[in-house]
């Protein structure tokens, strides 16, 4: 006989007890338990993912929102700035950063001697506790106020970044042994003058607003012309990508027939949503640049290659929007006598508006964060001019990216812009948490149930 | 069911107001509706029975050319409103539908409010000239479809916050606020429980009066109740077309016999 006929000796299914489990019930609740603690074990392991990424990211990133500041008096002496004494901005002008140069060198031998503090540092040492963009900030500010020629005036300048490291932990005794640009009497010399109150650690808001700097500078290095940058290629992709998303989507899912043609055109959809982005960047530097000719590193050339890149993703979460309106929505306004468009306009389109916002502000994010392409296409610009001048130049003037620049600073060789790297990285996090929030805010606001 | 009192009906003798002609329609290969010949009346309810997917609500929503949203379909034959043949490449859906007004089963109010419903048909095709027109228009509607007294205090909340019953009178006043000639019922009280329904029955009786009704039902106590002629589907097929106390009580054909008598379906 077959293998499923009862033997004998075992009880009919009838007498069983529902108060002892069978062996079957017994296997079937324990693969259910293994399975939840997989689960659980998979999400435990994603949080410690997670909170070992936000600590890194954090931990050596806030460093950079913080900057040493050396604060000095300096004499503006009008027989170095102006010899004719006329203040005519033109004579002022002639004098270069080299003029400068002595000045600071004079008002820090001064700090120190005022101070009482020993050290056998020549003059040009002590200077080399500064940052080497002190002397343009004391240029810029006499070219814009040079009736305080003669005056004595009080200047925060920014401290140079090995000292900025020194205060910061990131610069020790031991690791300047063949460090030629600072000694370790000149570090002596900044435990005195942390002591007296001339040197401090305070918050940065150049980091944030200030445009990129050289290799030499670190210390003046900032985000802000590349957030401007960011700015316009989002405006860009924006003005762009709703649109031209939205459009298509609405004719593929609302007026085009179901046939192969369609059938393709969805297929192709999805797959460029796949592409990766570097190949949309080739694709921009070859259309955009070398056909078209639109200018190198412009945020409107980015922003039409993020465009490229972010429509897929528009397209397939405004279908998924329409999709989910009910149809008996559009029968209604037919039924009433609305015309197709009018049955779209009026009615499904507002249904599907919050899943149409909720995926533009993902679909920008994601933008927002790509650097691929933006290498190819040049979009890392080194701009050192501060905000307020490239604002105005907008879309066709050279820029860069906030992910670019990150990656700018990371390749750098000096440890003082990488830690700018990383504090550029919770810069760009800021800004995709918070529109990822809006996304999830607006979805939970607007969503609604039938 | 008082079987004396349908024999009783009377039967108005009124004009046609639609005709259909050797109607066949297809779904891609399915044939699902064979050669209907039906004539509606004015002022009269006429009620589609059958099993489900004899094509009934097929052929209700050829009448206002619902069936052109669907890609696969495919209608011939000619269905005559006053005359004129609504399949003529001359007419436009649109403007068909603004006469032959539809109901639908499951109440499908817009997410607008309840004033919003009722005005959103006369406003797309400019019945009114001003706000104190569409008020009119909207109380009249409301009053018609008897929920005028429940949402006279708060015609501004949303159409999709009252009970199914009310949702379904909603939207029979929103089909009637343009003033159809005719009314499509595709199962209007499948979704209602039997006090909303008798309400709904109560309304399509007053309806009459104005407009033709033609309602697609699985109740034949409701085809009963509410229609004066009855049309039995089978299969696709037309099998019997009557005035409706002959249809219950005396059918010509085994099929519709077996059908009432619940042997089918």
């Amino acid at each position: 006989m077959t293998d499923f006929s009862p033997t004998p000796d075992q009880p009919a299914a009838a007498q069983s007890s529902l108060l002892t489990l069978s062996k079957r019930t017994i296997q079937r609740n324990a693969a259910e338990k293994r399975f939840k603690a997989y689960g659980i074990a998979a999400i435990a392991v994603g949080l410690v993912m997670l909170l070992v990424l936000v600590t890194t990211i954090v931990g050596r990133g806030t460093g950079a929102f913080q900057q040493t500041f050396i604060t000095v008096n300096v004499e503006l002496l009008e027989s170095k700035l102006d010899k004719n004494g006329e203040r005519n901005i033109e004579d002022i002008k002639r004098v270069t950063t080299f003029g400068y140069a002595p000045l600071i060198k004079t008002a820090m031998q001064n700090t120190v001697a005022d101070l009482g503090i020993e050290t056998s540092l020549k003059t040009k040492h002590m200077a080399g506790l500064l940052s080497k963009n002190a002397v343009a900030q004391l240029r810029a500010f006499v070219l814009e106020n040079p009736e305080k020629i003669g005056e004595t005036v009080e200047f925060r300048f920014l401290a140079q970044s090995r000292v900025d490291g020194y205060l910061k932990g990131r610069v020790s005794r031991d690791s300047i042994a063949n460090d030629k640009n600072i000694s370790a009497e000149q570090l002596d010399l900044v435990d005195a003058l942390v002591a007296a109150g001339v040197i401090e650690k305070t918050f940065n808001l150049d980091f944030i607003l200030g445009s990129d700097a050289s290799d030499q500078r670190p210390e003046a290095a900032g985000m802000g012309v590349s957030m401007m940058g960011s700015l316009f290629m989002m405006l860009v992709v924006l003005a762009l990508s709703l649109p031209i998303g939205v459009a298509a989507s609405i004719y593929l899912e609302e007026f085009a027939p179901k046939n192969w043609i369609t059938d393709v055109i969805e297929v192709n959809i999805a797959n460029l949503a796949a592409v990766p982005s570097i190949v949309y960047g080739i694709l921009g530097l070859a259309v955009f640049i070398n056909y078209m000719h639109l200018p190198m590193s412009a945020p409107l050339v980015g922003g039409l290659v993020l465009t490229l890149m972010t429509l897929p993703t528009i397209i397939i979460s405004t279908r998924a929007a329409l999709k989910a309106v009910p149809p008996s929505i559009r029968d209604a306004a037919l039924g009433v006598g609305a015309s197709k468009m009018q049955s779209v306009f009026h009615h499904v389109l507002p249904l599907a508006a919050p899943g149409i916002l909720t995926g533009t502000i993902i679909g920008l994010a994601q933008a927002l964060g790509e650097t691929a392409p933006l290498l190819l296409i040049g979009m890392v610009g080194f701009i050192a001019s501060n905000a307020p001048e490239t604002i105005g130049e907008g879309l066709l003037s050279p820029n860069s990216a906030m992910p670019a620049q990150i990656y700018e600073w990371a390749k750098r060789a000096d440890p003082a812009f990488y830690e700018r790297a990383w504090g550029g990285i919770i810069i760009l996090l800021i800004f995709l948490v918070t529109m990822n929030t809006v996304a999830v805010i607006l979805r939970r606001r607007f969503e609604r149930r039938w | 069911m008082n079987t004396m009192n349908m024999l009783d009906k009377t039967l108005d003798t009124n004009t046609t107001k639609i005709a259909a002609r050797d109607v066949n329609v297809y779904y891609g290969e399915t044939h699902a509706i064979k050669n209907v010949n039906v004539e509606i009346a004015t002022n009269t309810v006429t009620a589609f029975i059958g099993p489900s997917g004899c094509g009934k609500s097929t052929f209700l929503r050829c009448i206002n050319r619902m069936n052109d949203t669907i890609d696969v379909c495919r209608v011939t034959g000619d269905i005559l409103l006053d005359g004129e043949d609504i399949y003529d490449k001359r007419v436009d859906p649109v403007q068909l539908r603004a006469k032959v007004g539809m109901v639908f089963q499951k109440p499908n109010p817009f997410p607008k409010s309840i004033y919003d419903n009722v005005a959103y048909g006369p406003r797309i095709h400019g019945l009114s000239k001003n706000k104190s027109e569409m008020d009119e228009i909207v109380e009249k509607s409301l009053r018609r479809a008897a929920i005028w007294e429940e949402v006279k205090d708060r015609l501004d909340a949303p159409g999709t916050g009252l009970s199914g019953g009310q949702q379904q009178r909603l939207c029979i006043a929103r089909a009637i606020a343009t003033e159809p000639e005719v009314l499509l019922m595709d199962e209007p009280c499948s979704a209602l429980d039997p006090i909303a329904t008798a309400q709904v029955e109560e309304l399509i009786d007053e309806l009459r009066a104005n407009y033709s009704v033609v309602i697609v039902t699985h109740s034949m106590q409701q085809a009963a109740r509410v229609s004066q002629k009855t049309a039995f589907f089978h299969l696709g097929n037309l099998v019997e077309f009557g005035a409706t106390g002959q249809i219950f009580t005396n059918p010509e054909d085994p099929r519709t016999e077996s059908y009432i008598t619940g042997r089918i379906g």
